[in-house]
């Protein structure tokens, strides 16, 4: 930036941070309501102008640095961007109409001074849009793989029987993803039978049928069977009212009651012990 | 009364906040817990026709009412309005199985049954409009 603009800036330091101290009350009050607390209010609105003087005083890399460093530790306290925002364009305005009339004098151009204030001030905002969208991104993609991860588990419960229960809505993807495992884990799992349990999925429609019926399929073209179980009376009256014929498909009201086919088609079954004699044995 | 949310349907996730919004009105409204799925999975059908043919669209929901004598009806409306391709032949449609995206061709039908009320309205190239009701009873 121009010697004369960091000098006028600098010169007028305690004026101008006065006048945006007034400007971010009146953002505080008029665009939040007055709903930042006051005193965190205070102490970013202290770190923001010291960020701000410091990026004239500063090298590039290392202005950058210390502004990276406020925004990452404000977005932790999820202070809100606009707050940056606004700020800064109250500082350019703040900053362009005090400045501009001190030095302008027959050798500077007024128009090319108020240039270079909005350059020096655009490039922080950039900078601090990009640091908060960066966090967000970063957020999302975490939480998409937490979901991933959570999606479609394929769990052994007995040699040969595994269960996979879905809970919420089904996507395209989740449907990708609830084919893959299921026919990964069966040949992982060495499995014969496999329970699907839509307890918690809370719309069935004609998609969800249709990935659920393609699924069985290809379970049976590895080798395994497939039950639904988990079927709300809610849910099997809309399947009945769609039209979705799933008549070749075993289903059965409840996980124990698939657990218990399950076990029978294995050739095994559950029963009750004498009072302690397994211990005994 | 005049509760009336819309929902933009662009991706599949619009498709899940229609759904919620459904179930949302049909239980303020007093339906029972079969209607409520119901509903939702005949909004679902309609939010996933926009979001597989016509790209994009709009889900209304609201309540109505309608007096018949001395009865006094409420139930929920339905509506889902898109810009896209339009449905060549809408008999074909209401049929059973019929499909062009490889679903199980329930989807239109599967909603005439769902619900008590059901009318399309399409125009070639220029979009589609349908409207279901469910009654209160």
């Amino acid at each position: 930036m121009h010697s004369s603009v960091v000098q006028a800036i600098n010169d007028h330091q305690e004026q101008l941070v006065s006048k945006w101290k007034e400007e971010m009350a009146r953002v505080q009050e008029e665009y939040f309501k007055n709903s930042l607390p006051d005193d965190l209010v205070f102490t970013n609105n202290e770190e923001f102008i010291d960020v701000l003087y410091s990026s004239v005083r500063l090298e590039r890399s290392e202005a950058e640095g210390k502004i990276k460093h406020f925004a990452e530790r404000l977005i932790q306290t999820d202070w809100p961007l606009s707050y940056f925002t606004q700020g800064m364009q109250a500082f350019r305005r703040i900053v362009t109409a005090c400045i501009v009339p001190y030095i302008n004098n027959a050798e500077e151009d007024s128009v090319r001074l108020s240039v270079e204030v909005e350059e020096w001030v655009d490039a922080i905002v950039n900078q601090l849009v990009d640091d908060y969208s960066d966090s967000w991104i970063k957020t999302l993609e975490l939480q998409q793989m937490a979901l991933n991860e959570l999606s479609a588990p394929l769990i052994p419960v007995f040699e040969k029987v595994s269960v996979m229960p879905l809970i919420g809505a089904i996507d395209t993807e989740r449907a990708k993803l609830i084919m893959e495992n299921l026919l990964d884990g069966i040949i992982q799992h060495r499995s014969q039978v496999v329970l699907i349990d839509i307890t918690g999925v809370p719309v069935v429609d004609t998609m969800v049928a249709n990935h659920i019926i393609q699924a069985s399929k290809a379970v049976r073209l590895v080798g395994a069977e497939c039950i639904l179980v988990g079927i709300r009376p809610e849910i099997a009256q809309t399947i009945v009212n769609l039209g979705i014929d799933l008549s070749t498909f075993p289903t059965k009201s409840s996980l124990r009651k698939g657990i218990e086919s399950a076990l029978e088609l294995t050739q095994r079954k559950m029963v009750q012990v004498e009072n302690g004699a397994e211990w005994r044995a | 009364m005049s509760i009336q949310s819309s929902v933009e349907v662009q991706t599949e996730w619009g498709i899940v906040s229609a759904r919620q919004a459904g179930r949302n009105l049909a239980k303020e409204i007093g339906f029972g817990g079969v209607d409520q799925a119901r509903i939702t999975t005949a909004i679902s059908e309609l939010a996933r026709n926009i979001y597989l043919y016509a790209e994009k669209g709009e889900i209304v929901i609201e309540a109505v009412e309608e007096t018949r004598g001395t009865q006094k009806k409420k139930g929920i409306k339905i509506t889902a309005k898109d810009r896209g391709p339009g449905i060549k032949n809408i008999r074909e449609v209401m049929e059973d199985g019929y499909t062009t995206s490889g679903g199980l061709g329930a989807g239109l039908p599967g909603v005439r049954r769902l619900m008590d009320d059901f009318d399309v309205d399409s125009v070639m190239e220029e979009g589609t409009t349908i409207t279901a009701i469910k009654w209160l009873r």
